[in-house]
């Protein structure tokens, strides 16, 4: 099977101002994105991670290297619309993404523009915003909503194109605690059941323990690549490169020095919280 | 304060006003605002003014709220019904000085000044009954042919829309910026004009800066969702004539007509 997304030593400068030097935003990243595949992307601010999420559907092309969709080159011009039909992007904001003043419109948008025939967009609209449970919501206006309803309905927007892969660019950063956990809940969902690729860019930490795959990126580099019970409990690797470590984490390796016989990678809650009563009961 | 800003104002509601396709309803008050400058007296007037009792009826807008859609016009109301009265040539009935009153001013003047209203209430019964996508859909569709001429009729229409989209958006922002000017002590509403002018320089400027940073956010979100112009769009909605559409549309002509032929015998 082809990765859905592939970068090949991929390297990005954005323009620099007048009389400065160009500050390279990505060096030689070289990533495969597997189908089907749950991917958070970490890192502190600046650290490329938001440039690396715009060059997986072809909003910033590399000025080095290259980026391959589905095995299309993104530099392709003439593939644009394929490439951004197989990922769909939810930025950050969700005020700035919703088109139409009515939420099943503003779902509609994306087929809309891809030409897809009325009765099907109509399906497509139904199905999409059951799929993220806002179906009672169709005839609302966006603007009452609340913010995590809000990025639901942009994931609608998405899902209605059907795409291979969800690009969240730090989509939940805008959020309070229960609307992160509701777009959350959605990507899950939809990555279990309906094996949709997710990209997740976020600086949340505890968004991590979701994933399969966390990547973390500093200064425009992959700096550790692997699933969250590694990637998480190097909290000395995690602390330089400018994150906070998962407070389970801290708590078990507190524990761990003090000389209790815990695992070091119960990374959820629950399975913390669990690990310290088997310890203490025995 | 300013979330109580109704724009549009569009009542919600399923009489054949309301399921009336958006076309139709333009096209009628096309048809409707003929009518009213071919109107030419007592009868004729009458008529029209009898055409949208009807249709207010039929619609179940309150009238109340048509009566206040008048309102802001008032002043050019009386304004332009003044002038008619003291500056129409005729059979004079009363003189003072320049001020002149003649028996076809005051005629005048009362149809002009009944012109005026029911040409507003009659579209502002439209925008009433039709919400502002429809409308804008209506609009776009109606206008296609213009496309031949280059004029950027889809292009329009999305632009209306977005702008439809974002007013309840950027009156909240407003909202936002104020409040947190008004913590740090702006005064917006005591002073001069002048001041309170003034005081509007610091929430206009975040203002229009956000809402370039919005647009230029939301033209990056609509080029991801595949947006390139009308050419080769599809519609979740496609408008459709339907029976009460032609219904409609006769008894538009047919009062038209009747308008025409009576204004000929100067009725």
């Amino acid at each position: 099977m082809t990765d859905i997304i592939r970068t090949e030593n991929l390297s990005y400068a954005y323009p620099p101002d007048e009389g400065k030097e160009p500050v390279p935003a990505l060096t030689g990243v070289d990533l495969t994105i597997e189908p089907g595949s749950f991917v958070v992307v970490l890192g502190h601010n600046g650290s490329g991670k938001s440039t690396l999420a715009k060059h997986m559907n072809a909003v910033l092309l590399p000025t080095g290297g290259r980026v391959l969709v589905d095995g299309i080159d993104t530099a392709e011009e003439e593939s644009l619309f394929e490439i951004r039909r197989r990922v769909g992007m939810v930025f950050q904001n969700p005020d700035n993404q919703i088109v139409a003043n009515v939420v099943e419109e503003d779902v509609a948008f994306g087929p809309e523009n891809i030409g897809v025939p009325t009765e099907e967009i109509r399906r497509r609209v139904d199905e999409s915003l059951k799929a993220v449970g806002m179906e009672d919501f169709l005839l609302h206006a966006p603007h009452m909503l609340s913010g995590g309803q809000k990025q639901r309905i942009a994931i609608a927007g998405v899902i209605a194109m059907a795409p291979q892969c969800i690009v969240l660019d730090e989509s939940t950063a805008m959020l309070d605690p229960s609307g992160r956990q509701e777009v959350l809940r959605t990507v899950s969902w939809l990555n279990r059941e309906q094996g949709i690729t997710i990209v997740l860019i976020t600086h949340h930490m505890n968004e991590a323990a979701y994933a399969h795959r966390v990547i973390v990126m500093d200064h425009g580099r992959v700096a550790m690549d692997g699933p969250p019970k590694e990637v998480l409990t190097r909290s000395k690797d995690l602390r330089r490169l400018g994150l906070t470590p998962p407070p389970t984490v801290e708590l078990l390796s507190a524990l761990s020095e003090a000389g209790w016989n815990v695992p070091l990678d119960a990374i959820e809650p629950e399975e913390c919280a669990q690990a310290i009563s088997k310890y203490l009961g025995a | 304060m300013l979330k109580d800003i109704t724009l549009g104002q569009y009542f919600p509601g399923t009489t054949p006003a309301h399921r009336l396709d958006p076309r139709t309803k333009l096209i009628l008050v096309v048809l409707y605002i003929i009518a009213l400058f071919a109107a030419e007296s007592f009868v004729s007037y009458g008529l029209m003014a009898l055409t949208l009792c009807l249709c207010v009826a039929v619609s179940k807008v309150p009238p109340k709220s048509l009566i206040k859609g008048l309102k802001p016009v008032l002043f050019i109301l009386i304004f332009t019904a003044l002038l008619n009265v003291f500056y129409t040539p005729g059979r004079i009935l009363w003189q003072w000085w320049i001020f002149r009153v003649t028996i076809e001013g005051i005629f005048t003047a009362f149809f002009m000044a009944l012109r005026i209203s029911l040409l507003i209430m009659g579209t502002f019964l439209m925008t009433y009954t039709t919400s502002p996508i429809m409308l804008t859909d209506g609009m776009e569709s109606l206008m296609n042919p213009l496309k031949k001429l280059h004029v950027p009729v889809h292009e329009l229409a999305m632009m209306m829309s977005i702008a439809l989209r974002f007013i309840p958006t950027l009156i909240e922002e407003t909202d936002k910026i104020m409040s947190a000017q008004k913590a740090r002590g702006a005064d917006f509403e005591t002073g001069s004009l002048l001041q309170r002018a003034k005081a509007m320089v610091p929430l206009l400027v975040p203002l229009f800066i956000s809402a370039f940073r919005r647009a230029d956010e939301l033209a990056v979100a609509m080029e991801c969702r595949c947006y390139h112009g009308g050419e080769g769009r599809t519609k979740l909605k496609v408008l459709r004539y339907r029976g009460i559409d032609y219904t409609a549309f006769s008894l538009g002509a047919l009062i038209l007509a009747g308008v025409i032929v009576l204004a000929r015998f100067g009725l």
